[in-house]
């Protein structure tokens, strides 16, 4: 059975330099689509990535990213438009780090991509009328 | 060729008013020339939703028995206070009033969940709301607590009273500290992250009208999904500003104070709003026509976002410090494109006012009309212009112990 998950990867400082998504991808057969990466030689990364797979090559694949000394967090929180709370004013479009918002131009709507939002929570706070929520 | 407000009132009640939104009336007047718009149109509708802190409610709860008279004693609306320095049973709600035990921007920045606006928009809403009181007993108003639900539909009255709306023009809100900024502009990023406007701009009723020629004391207006009026000029109302040559302001000019009956309007057009680190207030929805009487009022009408100009305020400390330095005007044609240019560096932009809820309240006026159901009102007075010599003055503290 094909699976799909949206995880977040801490890497500490030991484990930067190696290739570990590379081996993720070829070795057990997933594909993964990077959200957000800010990694830094030398320092702790972070890598937000929906990874895809047969379950059992995606299981395997979270030990072996466990053994090499990743630590792993699953996105399983979501964030949610309320349609009807959105006053679609905009506060949140600069806002986003991954541009999950939009604005439609002719008619000034602001358009929200779910899937390209990776939970961060900047835009729940941020939104005058706290029409975007996180779900547990 | 002249109209009076008489005169096309005589055709909305016949159903035969022909009624355009500022929007639409850029195009047609510049289509068919002004003159010739200005015959066929009778009325322009305009429309603004943003968040307008200067918003309050009083309420009269009614008498309860034995009576107590809230009037300077402590009153709560679900934990929100409220302002008591009135008669008996009224109290005023104001949009930013906080619960007192909200940690504000203790933890900064503070998240204002929920607050005077939020009580509105739920009393609106028809919600039961939790009213706590305590007041000192007198041998009238023997009674000393109160803790009871009220609920819009039972009180005597609730009167929306907002002393400062429908900002005529505003600033761009910037930040060019190296630290990000919460402000009533939003959340600001630091070095010049983005850019925040918040006027509707060719939709916004006072840029409809810069001189205040057909907008004054009495004009019946849209205001919160009902039916209001305009009481007064607003507060810090600053007609003497720069303006461009066809007379739209440069800075924040004119303002309106509105009045109307909450148990006639709608949660969705005041809709309780929180500020990121700034506080609570209140999203209003506003609509005001404009009856196209002659065509140079026609021709303030054709206004569109490439006339109207904003100055660029750093909220980081031109702002808080009260500096009169801006980094620039731009034009709300440039605002809406998504991207401004300052300092030679390329700045997003974003709203904090919906466009699309402000033509949705200009098309609902616009259809009320068509209807006949809405009238057109002739001021009692004009709103102070220009010449009335009117300054938005800064406050000359004095000290006290000189
Ligand atoms: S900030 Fe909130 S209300 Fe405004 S457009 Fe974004 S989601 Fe909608
Ligand atoms: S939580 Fe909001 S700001 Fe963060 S990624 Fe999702 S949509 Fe964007």
């Amino acid at each position: 059975m094909d699976i799909s998950r949206r995880i977040v990867l801490h890497f500490p400082p030991r484990v930067t330099g190696q290739p570990v998504v590379y081996h993720l991808a070829k070795d057990f057969d997933l594909t993964f689509n990077i959200l957000k990466a800010s990694i830094t030689p030398g320092e702790e990364g972070l890598l937000i990535m929906e990874l895809s797979g047969d379950q059992g090559n995606y299981d395997k694949g979270i030990e072996y990213l466990t053994e090499a000394g990743v630590k792993i967090q699953s996105l399983s929180q979501d964030v949610i438009r309320d349609e009807a709370r959105c006053t679609h004013c905009g506060a949140c479009i600069n806002l986003c780090p991954t541009i999950a918002f939009s604005l439609e131009p002719k008619t000034r709507i602001v358009l929200f991509d779910h899937n390209k939002c990776i939970v961060c929570g900047l835009c729940v706070k941020a939104c005058p009328p706290r029409a975007m929520r996180v779900y547990f | 060729m002249s109209k009076t407000i008489a005169e096309i009132n005589e055709k909305i009640k016949r159903g035969k008013a022909v009624v355009v939104t500022a929007e639409e009336v850029i195009d047609i007047a510049r289509e068919k020339g002004g003159r010739q718009a200005a015959e066929e149109i009778d009325v322009v509708t305009t429309g603004t939703f943003s968040p307008m802190c200067s918003s309050g409610v009083f309420l009269n709860i009614g008498h309860s028995k034995p009576r107590i008279k809230l009037g300077g004693g402590n009153v709560y609306l679900n934990d929100v206070p409220v302002y008591t320095g009135l008669a008996a049973v009224d109290v005023f709600l104001g949009a930013t009033a906080l619960p007192e035990d909200d940690p504000r921007n203790k933890f900064y920045p503070g998240e204002f969940n929920y607050g005077g606006g939020h009580v509105i928009e739920e009393l609106v809403a028809g919600k039961d709301v939790r009213l706590v009181a305590t007041a000192y007993g007198t041998d009238c108003y023997p009674r000393k607590k109160l803790e009871t639900w009220i609920n819009l539909k039972d009180i005597n009255n609730a009167i929306l009273f907002n002393v400062r709306n429908a900002y005529q023009n505003y600033d761009v809100g910037v930040n060019s500290s190296d630290r990000m900024i919460y402000t009533y502009m939003g959340v600001l990023k630091p070095e010049l992250g983005n850019a925040n406007y918040c006027t509707s701009g060719e939709l916004s009723p006072l840029l409809n009208d810069p001189f205040y020629k057909t907008i004054g004391i009495g004009t019946r207006v849209f205001l919160g999904g009902g039916i209001g009026y305009v009481a007064w000029h607003g507060t810090q109302h600053n007609p003497h500003v720069l303006r461009t040559d066809n007379g739209t302001p440069k800075e924040p000019a004119g303002t309106l104070a509105l009045i109307g009956d909450l148990k006639q309007m709608k949660p969705e057009w005041l809709v309780g709003t929180s500020m990121l680190g700034y506080g609570c207030t209140l999203t209003v929805g506003i609509g005001i026509p404009i009856p196209i009487l002659s065509e140079e009022i026609l021709r303030y009408t054709m206004v569109s976002d490439a006339d109207i100009f904003a100055p660029i305020v750093d909220y980081s400390e031109a702002y808080p410090q009260r500096k009169p330095d801006i980094l620039g005007e731009v034009s709300y044609a440039e605002l809406k494109s998504g991207h401004i240019t300052i300092q030679g560096k390329d700045v997003p932009t974003a709203s904090l006012s919906s466009y699309p809820k402000a033509i949705e309240i200009a098309n609902i006026l616009k259809g009320w009309i068509e209807k006949g159901e809405f009238l057109l009102t002739e001021p009692v007075a004009p709103l102070p212009g220009i010449e009335s010599g009117i300054t938005f003055k800064p406050l000359k503290e004095r000290p006290i112990d000189g």
